[in-house]
């Protein structure tokens, strides 16, 4: 294996881990305010048909990835007035979403399909996307992956330094008690759920405006399920999503490259590689439980309501 | 201001009412859609839940589609009475299918009685098995269940496509991904003549009554409740929670597993790469809109599959694309799981005092933690 | 009450049988695996569709059933379409094999045409295109304009169809450049637009500069016009998917047969055949080619052309050695229908195991 060959496979893991870090994290931060959104499929679906129709009539990508983030919310909207409102099951919820917006985005795409768009253009920086192995990985992407490097910094300082990312964990971790020293906890879960689904909607984006720019149904491919795992197998560490997401982007284009490098195994069963190895990893990181304990959030998936 | 209130005691009244509500909200919606689209709402709604099963050919199909889905969604409810969050009956379900197969593949050439209760052994065996990897890993290794079971459905599905076109390829297929076609002696048999209602229906409806017993009277049923309730109390009256979320997977895993070798030897009569268009996954709506109960989980299972084919009728009669079947079915589910607040609280409109200037308190950092 | 209910049964039942006489035209049903917007295999066979509609203006009416799970869900869907009237029903998949066979048996009186299938009855014909025919003149186009002597080849499952696919392109490449090599790499879905963009990037990291697929999205075709190689398209012209990037593709055109039978069946002529045809039935075209293909080229490929129609030259005639090296057909040899059929293993040139 030559070097190029490493340059570009690392590139690509990165490329790979950019739609499931962008939904991972936004979910991550709707969980840890206690609420789980399985619609992650449904709101990525709807940004991902929304974004592609905005950019295909505006050739603008930015007001294409906004509108994509505006449609997840909208979406996750529908989500927390069931969920949250009207404290219906979370799961049960979540799960409908994903069906009504893969439904709908089928629906209002039906036009679409088959079109075609520009690609996000690529933002190299000179001299250092030069550096050997990591430079083409860390200095020559589009500006989603420098935006979703941005989040994961920003979502780091607000959980460590802020106090609004306490209020968020408080409403994840005792809502009642929580309500009690006054804080929000109705208007933080909101908030968690809404950034959830425009993370969800950017992730969508990504996919039908950079990733493969043309929107067809369905073309998410189960990626917020994948999510929803990221999450887990980091045990709601910010650190760990991009982590879990970068490793399954590696895993999920090896097995591809495996390929081409002549391995004989049976291409069906190396298909099998991303998720054998996100399990294998996670059973070695989870031996310990009380560390891992530590970090789910406590109330995660239970209806709250204020009783007073 | 729309307010809700907890109700003391939840509502038997709304308990029956409010499915009624989401369906005549849902009509409501779907006339205004199907109106938008053109079309006439009185007959697109008559075609899209009426026509599937105006005849007894469309009600067995009806039943024929649920079988799965049912079948899964009664071992999802134990699951999630005992609060162990199963996302697997779709993986267990493709194992139950796989190993059910390689079974009935060695009955190929045969005509023995042993060829049927074997293979569905198998597929019992097959599922609980791969529940048992989930269960294993989350009790020894602390794994968490949601993200084991996820990544079990797909490996489960990858074995499937491998072994379909591998080791259980048809020998005289073209090397096509498709098994041989399983003895007669393998298949179930077609509970009525001219339908493909088999034998199936009466595992859902054993399936139905055991549940039903063993939720509601029996020390175990009462325990699994407990558990899922307050896994401090189920620790303080000794309930073994290891015993019981082990159990709980396994009978999921085999209800799953059954469902997977009833299709293979059912309707389908051999392994074929799809042999589940994701009714692992629909069963998980079905156990939540059915209230965890195991009638409710039927009413909710044939409603899930009367769309599914009205979703058939609107493209055959109407045009309408597939995409309205997943419009309609996340119409349905959010009216429904919306309508069930009834049952636990009450709605009232509350005007906002005008002038009213809340003070808000934000807690500082030390408070909070 | 009792009184409304029947009133809203008989509304709803006047309306449903006003529906069901309303045209005696010739009902034709298309059952499809995907959604009709993909660029791929159902968007080729729901063009023909439409094309029907066009060419028999009030005389036909075509229904479709979209995304139709390969599993138990295809008998109903097809026993539907045949209970509510269509008399000539195309299944245009092959997980449809058996259950159109099952249904056939109940409704004697329908037609029906299964593609890329080999169980037939007196009403189930089969039909399907040599596309193996463009898949090699595509590798011909391909061993003239690699530059490494590297092209890709993207397969969705190793079923005989996409190998039979795989091996055509490879001789055709290398009876250009007889050193090229072929590389394959399986995605293991049929249609993931992200996944087989990844695959056809992993071929280009590994030095491929012009890469095919036997897949639905456009997607490769993309991931080419990015990284500045060429692709060639399948199913249909792609080139709006990559201008610079798309030399040409191997392309079905179900229009000419779905045509025929449809006259067959108003004729009262239809009889259940085993259709497989190439550029001589026009069941398989190439698009045209792209400026970037020298003229000679597009000359040599077109004389090709000529002859495989004319039935002077068969993509697989001998001498042939499979991966091993063992000769599988001798000179002066062409490989026999089943042979094709059934074909399991790749061909000298390919890269990569078979399994």
């Amino acid at each position: 294996m030559d070097i190029d060959l490493i340059t570009n496979i690392l590139y690509a893991a990165i490329r790979t881990g950019t739609p499931l870090l962008l939904v991972a994290l936004g979910e991550m931060i709707c969980e840890k305010s206690g609420v789980l959104n399985l619609g992650q499929e449904g709101m990525m679906l709807l940004g991902a048909v929304a974004g592609f129709i905005a950019v295909y009539h505006t050739d603008s990508f930015m007001l294409g990835f906004v509108i994509a983030a505006l449609s997840g919310v909208l979406a996750s909207l529908i989500f927390a007035f069931v969920a949250l409102n009207l404290n219906a099951t979370q799961v049960a919820t979540g799960l409908a979403l994903t069906i009504f917006g893969t439904g709908l985005s089928a629906f209002i795409g039906s036009d679409y399909e088959g079109k075609t768009i520009e690609a996000l253009p690529t933002i190299g920086f000179e001299i250092l996307q030069n550096i050997p192995l990591i430079g083409k990985a860390l200095f020559a992407q589009d500006a989603m992956v420098y935006f979703s490097w941005f989040m994961v910094i920003g979502c780091y300082i607000f959980f460590r330094a802020h106090r609004a990312g306490l209020a968020v964990r408080a409403a994840g971790e005792n809502p009642d008690v929580g309500s009690n020293l006054g804080l929000p906890v109705m208007k933080i879960r909101y908030l968690a759920v809404m950034f959830g689904g425009a993370m969800a909607g950017l992730a969508g984006g990504y996919l039908s405006i950079a990733y493969t720019p043309l929107w067809t149904e369905n073309m998410t491919a189960g990626k917020g399920w994948i999510a929803l795992a990221l999450v887990v197998f980091a045990s709601w560490r910010i650190e760990r999503v991009m982590l879990g997401a970068y490793l399954f982007g590696f895993a999920s284009i090896m097995h591809l490259f495996a390929q081409g490098l002549g391995i004989s195994i049976s291409s069906n069963l190396l298909a099998i590689l991303p998720y054998a190895a996100t399990l294998i990893v996670l059973v070695v990181l989870s031996r310990n439980s009380e560390k891992l304990k530590l970090f789910e959030p406590v109330a995660l998936g239970k209806p709250w309501h204020k009783t007073r | 201001m729309l307010k809700i209130e907890a109700r003391a005691q939840p509502s038997k009244h709304w308990a029956y009412f409010s499915p009624i509500l989401a369906v005549v909200l849902t009509l409501i919606t779907g006339a205004i859609l199907f109106s938008s689209l053109g079309q006439n709402p009185v007959e697109a709604l008559y075609i899209f839940f009426i026509s599937p099963i105006e005849d007894w050919y469309g009600i067995s199909e009806l039943l024929v589609k649920c079988i799965p889905i049912l079948l899964c969604a009664y071992g999802l409810s134990l699951c999630y009475r005992a609060s162990v969050w199963n996302i697997g009956a779709e993986g267990q379900l493709l194992m139950g299918g796989l190993i059910g197969s390689a079974m009935a593949l060695q009955f190929v050439h045969s005509d023995s009685i042993w060829a049927m209760p074997l293979t569905l052994l198998a597929g019992i065996l097959g599922g609980a098995a791969w529940a048992g990897i989930a269960a294993f890993l989350k009790l020894k290794m602390n794994s968490n269940e949601i993200l084991v079971t996820i990544m079990l459905n797909y490996i489960a599905l990858n074995l499937l496509v491998w072994a379909v076109h591998g080791p259980l390829k048809d020998p005289q297929g073209f090397n096509f991904p498709e098994s041989a076609l399983f003895a007669q002696s393998t298949i179930l048999p077609v509970l009525f003549e001219g339908t493909r209602l088999h034998l199936g229906l009466v595992f859902v409806l054993l399936a139905l009554a055991i549940i039903w017993v063993f939720v509601s009277k029996t020390f175990i049923g009462f325990q699994i409740r407990v558990l899922g309730m307050d896994k401090a109390a189920a620790k303080m009256a000794g309930f073994s929670q290891n015993k019981l979320s082990a159990l709980v997977l396994l009978v999921c895993g085999g209800l799953a597993g059954l469902a997977g070798a009833s299709e293979v030897s059912g309707p389908i009569g051999q392994l074929v790469p799809s042999i589940s268009p994701g009714y692992g996954y629909a069963a998980i709506i079905v156990a939540f809109l059915g209230r965890l109960h195991p009638l409710g989980i039927t009413l909710a299972g044939l409603l899930m599959a009367l769309i599914f084919m009205g979703g058939e009728m609107a493209q055959i009669s109407l045009a309408l694309p597939s995409a309205i079947t997943g419009i309609f079915q996340g119409l349905i589910l959010f009216y429904l799981l919306s309508s069930d607040v009834l049952i636990r609280y009450r709605i009232k409109i509350k005007l906002p005092p005008i002038n009213s200037v809340k003070k808000r308190v934000y807690p500082t950092q030390t408070e909070a933690q | 009450m009792k009184k409304a209910l029947k009133v809203v049964g008989l509304a709803l039942g006047l309306v449903a049988s006003a529906s069901s006489f309303a045209q005696e035209k010739l009902k034709v049903g298309f059952v499809y695996v995907s959604p009709t917007g993909e660029a791929g295999w159902t968007y080729n066979h729901d063009q023909a569709r439409l094309s029907l509609e066009e060419a028999f203006p009030g005389v036909v009416k075509t229904t479709f059933v979209e995304n139709v799970a390969e599993g138990a869900d295809a008998e109903r869907v097809i026993t539907q379409l045949a209970k509510s009237g269509h008399e000539l029903i195309f299944t245009t998949s092959f997980g449809y094999m058996n259950p159109t066979i099952k249904v056939a048996k109940r409704f004697p009186n329908v037609k029906f045409e299964h593609a890329t299938g080999y169980k037939r009855a007196d009403n189930v014909g089969t039909y399907f295109d040599r596309i193996y025919e463009a898949r090699y003149l595509t590798g011909v186009v391909a061993g003239y304009m690699s530059k490494t002597d590297v092209v890709g080849y993207i397969g969705a499952f190793p079923i005989p169809e996409v190998v039979r696919g795989i091996n055509a392109f490879a001789l055709g490449v290398r009876s250009v450049k007889p050193n090229a090599k072929v590389k394959v790499v399986w995605v293991n879905t049929w249609f993931d637009p992200a996944k087989e963009r990844e695959a056809a990037n992993s071929l280009i990291d590994q030095k491929a500069d012009v890469i095919t697929f036997h897949t639905d999205s456009p997607a490769p075709v993309q991931a080419a016009q990015e990284a500045g190689i060429y692709a060639i398209g399948y199913h249909s012209d792609m080139s709006e998917y990559g201008e610079k990037a798309h030399l040409t593709a191997a392309v079905h055109n179900w229009k000419g047969f779905y045509k025929k039978r449809v006259e067959q069946v108003l004729a009262g002529t239809w009889k259940s055949e085993d259709v497989w045809q190439g550029f001589a039935g026009g069941m398989t075209e190439l698009a045209p080619f792209s400026p970037a293909v020298p003229a000679e080229v597009v000359s040599k490929v077109e004389a090709l052309k000529t002859k495989i129609i004319a039935g002077e030259f068969h993509p697989f005639s001998g001498p042939l050695k499979n991966q091993a090296g063992e000769l599988i057909l001798k000179s002066g040899e062409v490989m026999s229908d089943e042979a094709l059929l059934g074909m399991n293993y790749y061909v000298e040139g390919v890269d990569g195991k078979l399994k």
